[in-house]
């Protein structure tokens, strides 16, 4: 497998797993009245989540510089 | 309390700074030194999805539905994720093939129609406007609030004078700032660096001035966010925000949320601007790709909090939601933060107002009325930078003119993110024509026709007509009854759908019609060649990046250059010229003539100012012939498929041929082995053949040589030359049977014979050879005969060469042989059992091979021809059977044959 075709399908299974974790039913579990640490379950779930979210993109999107591939520029600066 | 012209002097500054940053950035671009061109400035420029509905809005709607804010930014978060595949084709293609637009993309991918490219505007602008209003709301109201608090009732009355309604003031400033803003020049790159500088700062003032309300909020009005937390546990009304089940909707519409700021984050024009149009390199959108949702995490954390105080210190309900972000900081006499804070509503609103007007400019010059102008009327021969310069100017006047009209007519009764969400509903409806189109080539023209304009038609008819219904300008029981009073129809319950909240409603229906539409006459359709070369143009964009000509027909240099100097202005037309000729090593004062990649070169630039759809009509009208060269037509087209197909045959052809280099090297193998077989047989039967010769000759020398002989001697030398000829004639024939049966020229009569009749006639054949050795036969054979089909002569040939080897190798006088017939394992066998010597184990397959004969440890001498086991086992196997030695030095050998029933 070509490291771009491997690296587009890592992004669409974090993207599935994203779509997943974000709706029900996975999200009803947190739907409680009750603080974790303090605060409200479901605003910490939901945080919590989107941060490690991020990470991963930044992971896989970062990990590794592919070559990049080239085209041709008309006008590489505008002019006036 | 501020002074109104304290306020009025800080906008105004404000915006003056925000000009002045537009300024530099375009004055630094001119140098080549791009102040733009690096990750951040292009995150934070997408951070234009941030408007006053985040920063006045979430607030509102959390106040309203608990996390309900969130989808509108967890939907980005998510779609962020596909980005480095899916927003790099598009930017890509937009590079690639100069696209400035939404609408100009998608004209591009369907054909370079004109049709959708106008379809796709009217969209753009009757969906963006109750988007736009609803900044102009935020900024009015913000503005207002600043002035008035805590005077509530002066903020709520309703504005009955066009001169004494600051939105409309809000509107005309906004105008003003866009058109110096986007409309300066007409640029061949259609990207303005200015802009996005200012929207990157805008956006760092209202990530500032959102975190400084909430730090402010949550740790100075109140002990902390803990502290906040521990408030809302105690009443119900705050409490039950904690859930999800306060969502309208519910999970449903949570979903929905997500799905539509999936789409708005790539498909509102403005964001398509910024995202795809604006970018500077492919490469920033690694980085995007998780910054800009980092910064959608930082605006939002204190969302919830700053609802919750707002709930908490107003609970009576006067104060509206949408206004807590400025009425806390108001309430505790903070009103320099409440100005750094107004600030960033307003920041939060021009960075969305200029950046939409400019797109939608854009948007409704190109696509809507360059093509009817050039249409209708013959401009020859006319400057027409200043024409489409006011035609700009013109269209975000009038795209905010409309905002400000929807606003009047519909704002007051709205809550700030339910007016966003019907604009994201709108540019949802671009997602199927943008995302079959950027992968499916056979997504056609017609089905995106259809597909637009079905789901635009839904949209309108379930969210925005009903907006009008709510504000009252139509009848409320349009609403109840349905038009007419057919209930099927009810807008918000279409068909009798009542399972879903409003926007859901119309998201499902729009969009299952859209794509519905978009799919199924797809596949019904034919698409035509323009259709099916701009589809593959975009889909394999990263293999032609523009380097295939389709224009045939010759074009005069001048005619084309001063084509494009009509549009882009001469100054302009003469450096981009220039510097296609030292990049392309051409000498315009020499040639006449325009090749066709000039053309091509030419068109780009045309379509960088009037869109992709009207360059193509005034490019052909210069261009002589054919617009389209079949070769052009043939590469694009045919490749893909072609490349495709011959790596697949090409594939196909190497297995076979692997396959056939093993088949011939084993054929190879097999014929080197019979050559050597041929040899070795050769030079064996002339081995034989040449003894019993050399014997007869040796004797018949002798007898030459010796007339005088006496008649003993000679009678035994003659005996032994009769023998060896005998010997020699029957080894001539048993190596011409040989050869019959291997070369397959034997001739066979098969037949139905009684085998132990044919072991009879052997024995008796051979009994003379028994008699004279005396050796022993008997003869174990069933009584009733014994059916087999078979050749009788063969078969009695075989069992003859047993029995005489029998007889041959049996001790004279103590000698036995036995001669049964049985059955075993579902065949009929004949064996040949004598009590010689036996056959060592190692010998035991050799004696059915040619001239392999067990070497008479007594006398020395080979008694048979070595060929009559081989001949055996020639007819055996034809017969389908096999033959074998069983046997036990010192004890005796078995010879067996089996053949089938």
């Amino acid at each position: 497998m070509s490291p771009v075709r491997r690296k587009i399908q890592r992004l669409l299974v974090l993207f599935a797993f994203g779509c997943l974790a974000l709706n029900y039913p996975l999200l009803a579990l947190f739907s409680i009245r009750s603080l974790w640490f303090g605060i409200p379950a479901l605003y910490l779930y939901l945080f919590v989540f989107w941060l490690i979210f991020i990470v991963f993109i930044a992971v896989v999107t970062e990990m590794k510089k592919l070559p990049r591939t080239s085209f041709p520029l008309l006008l590489n600066r505008k002019s006036k | 309390m501020l002074q109104e012209w304290v306020i009025l002097l800080v906008s105004l500054s404000y915006l003056g700074t925000l000009f002045a940053i537009a300024y530099y950035a375009d004055w630094r671009s001119d140098r080549g030194r791009s102040v733009i061109s690096n990750p951040y400035i292009y995150t934070l420029s997408i951070a234009v999805y941030c408007t006053a509905w985040t920063f006045y809005g979430s607030v509102g709607r959390a106040a309203e539905t608990g996390i309900g804010f969130l989808p509108i930014y967890l939907g980005p978060t998510l779609m962020a994720a596909l980005w480095w595949f899916l927003l790099r084709k598009m930017i890509r293609i937009a590079k690639v093939y100069r696209i400035t637009s939404i609408a100009d993309f998608l004209a591009s991918r369907y054909g370079k129609s004109s049709l959708i490219g106008g379809l796709v505007t009217i969209i753009a602008v009757v969906g963006i406007m109750p988007y736009i209003s609803l900044q102009l709301k935020a900024v009015s109201t913000s503005y207002t609030v600043m002035l008035h608090y805590p005077d509530l009732a002066r903020i709520q009355e309703h504005k009955t004078t066009l001169w004494n309604d600051n939105a409309f003031s809000v509107a005309m400033v906004m105008a003003a700032f866009s058109i110096l803003f986007g409309t300066r020049h007409i640029d061949a790159t259609e990207r303005h660096e200015g802009m996005v500088a200012a929207i990157a700062f805008e956006s760092v003032i209202k990530l500032l001035a959102f975190s400084a309300a909430g730090i402010f909020i949550t740790f100075i009005m109140f002990d902390g966010p803990l502290d906040l937390f521990d408030w809302v546990t105690r009443y119900p009304e705050t409490s039950r925000l904690m859930q999800l089940e306060v969502l309208p909707g519910g999970y449903i519409n949570w979903f929905t949320l997500i799905f539509l700021s999936m789409m708005a984050i790539m498909f509102l024009p403005r964001q398509f601007q910024v995202l795809v149009v604006e970018n500077v390199n492919e490469e920033h959108v690694r980085k995007a790709a998780w910054l800009f949702p980092l910064y959608l995490l930082a605006i939002n954390i204190f969302v919830l909090p700053i609802a919750f105080a707002g709930m908490l210190l107003f609970p009576e309900g006067h104060v509206p939601p949408d206004i807590f972000v400025l009425a806390l900081p108001l309430t505790e006499g903070k009103n320099i933060l409440a100005l750094f804070i107004y600030l960033g509503g307003l920041s939060a609103a021009t960075g969305m107002v200029i950046v939409a007007t400019i797109a939608l400019s854009t948007m409704v010059c190109n696509d809507l009325v360059m093509p009817v102008l050039l249409r209708l009327l013959t401009i020859q021969h006319v400057d027409l930078s200043r024409l489409l310069l006011f035609i700009r100017r013109c269209s975000i006047v009038f795209v905010l003119l409309l905002g400000y009209l929807y606003y009047r007519l519909i704002g007051e009764s709205y809550t700030l993110v339910s007016m966003g969400l019907v604009s994201f509903a709108a540019a949802a409806q671009f997602s199927p024509a943008i995302l079959f189109g950027v992968f499916w080539k056979d997504a056609s023209r017609r089905a995106a026709i259809c597909g637009l304009t079905a789901g635009f038609l839904v949209w309108f008819y379930t969210l925005l007509l009903p907006s009008f219904a709510r504000s009252g300008w139509l009848t409320v029981s349009f609403l109840e009854y349905g038009p007419f009073g057919i209930e099927l129809l009810r807008p918000y319950q279409l068909f009798g759908l009542d399972m879903f909240d409003p926007i859901t409603h119309a998201v499902f229906w729009s969009m299952l019609i859209n794509i519905g539409c978009l799919v199924t006459i797809s596949l019904l359709d034919r698409q035509s060649t323009m259709d099916r070369i701009q589809a593959s143009l975009f889909i394999d964009v990263y293999r032609h990046s523009g380097d295939t000509h389709l224009w045939k027909g010759k074009a005069m240099i001048t005619e084309l250059k001063g084509l494009v100097a009509r549009f882009i202005g001469p100054r302009q037309t003469d450096r981009a010229f220039s510097s296609y000729a030292s990049s392309h090593n051409v000498d315009f004062s020499k040639e006449i003539q325009a090749d066709a990649e000039l053309v091509e070169f030419a068109e780009r630039l045309l379509s960088g100012a009037i869109g992709a759809a009207s360059a193509r009509v005034m490019v052909s009208s210069v261009v002589d012939g054919e617009e389209i060269s079949p070769e052009g037509v043939m590469k694009i087209i045919d490749e893909t498929s072609q490349v495709l197909e011959y790596s697949h045959q090409l594939e196909e052809k190497s297995i076979e041929l692997e396959a056939a280099t093993r088949e011939l090297q084993e054929a190879n193998k097999r014929l080197k082995e019979l050559d050597r077989l041929k040899d070795e047989f050769v030079s064996t039967v002339s081995h034989e053949l040449r003894t019993p010769l050399t014997s007869v000759r040796a004797f018949s020398e002798i007898l030459h040589d010796n007339p005088d002989m006496i008649e003993p001697e000679r009678k035994k030398y003659l005996d032994i030359m009769v023998k060896e000829t005998e010997r020699l004639t029957r080894l001539i024939n048993e190596v011409l049977d040989l050869a019959k049966i291997e070369s397959g020229r034997a001739d066979w009569h098969m037949e139905n014979i009684d085998l132990t009749e044919v072991l009879r006639e052997a024995v008796e054949a051979t009994s003379q050879l028994f008699r004279e050795k005396s050796v022993a036969i008997i003869e174990m054979t069933p009584t009733f005969p014994i059916m087999v089909f078979a050749d009788r002569d063969r078969i009695i040939q075989v069992v003859i060469n047993l029995l005489s080897n029998a007889a041959k190798f049996s001790p004279p006088e103590k000698g036995t042989v036995i001669v049964r017939l049985y059955f075993k394992k579902r065949e009929i066998r004949v064996e040949v059992a004598d009590n010689g010597l036996g056959i060592h184990p190692d010998e035991q397959q050799k004696i059915f091979e040619k001239f392999k004969q067990i070497t008479d440890l007594r006398n020395g001498k080979p008694k048979g021809t070595g060929l009559g086991l081989a001949i055996c086992r020639r007819i055996i196997e034809y017969h389908n059977g096999k033959i074998w030695v069983e046997s036990i030095s010192g004890q005796g050998s078995k010879f067996i044959f089996s053949l089938p029933v």
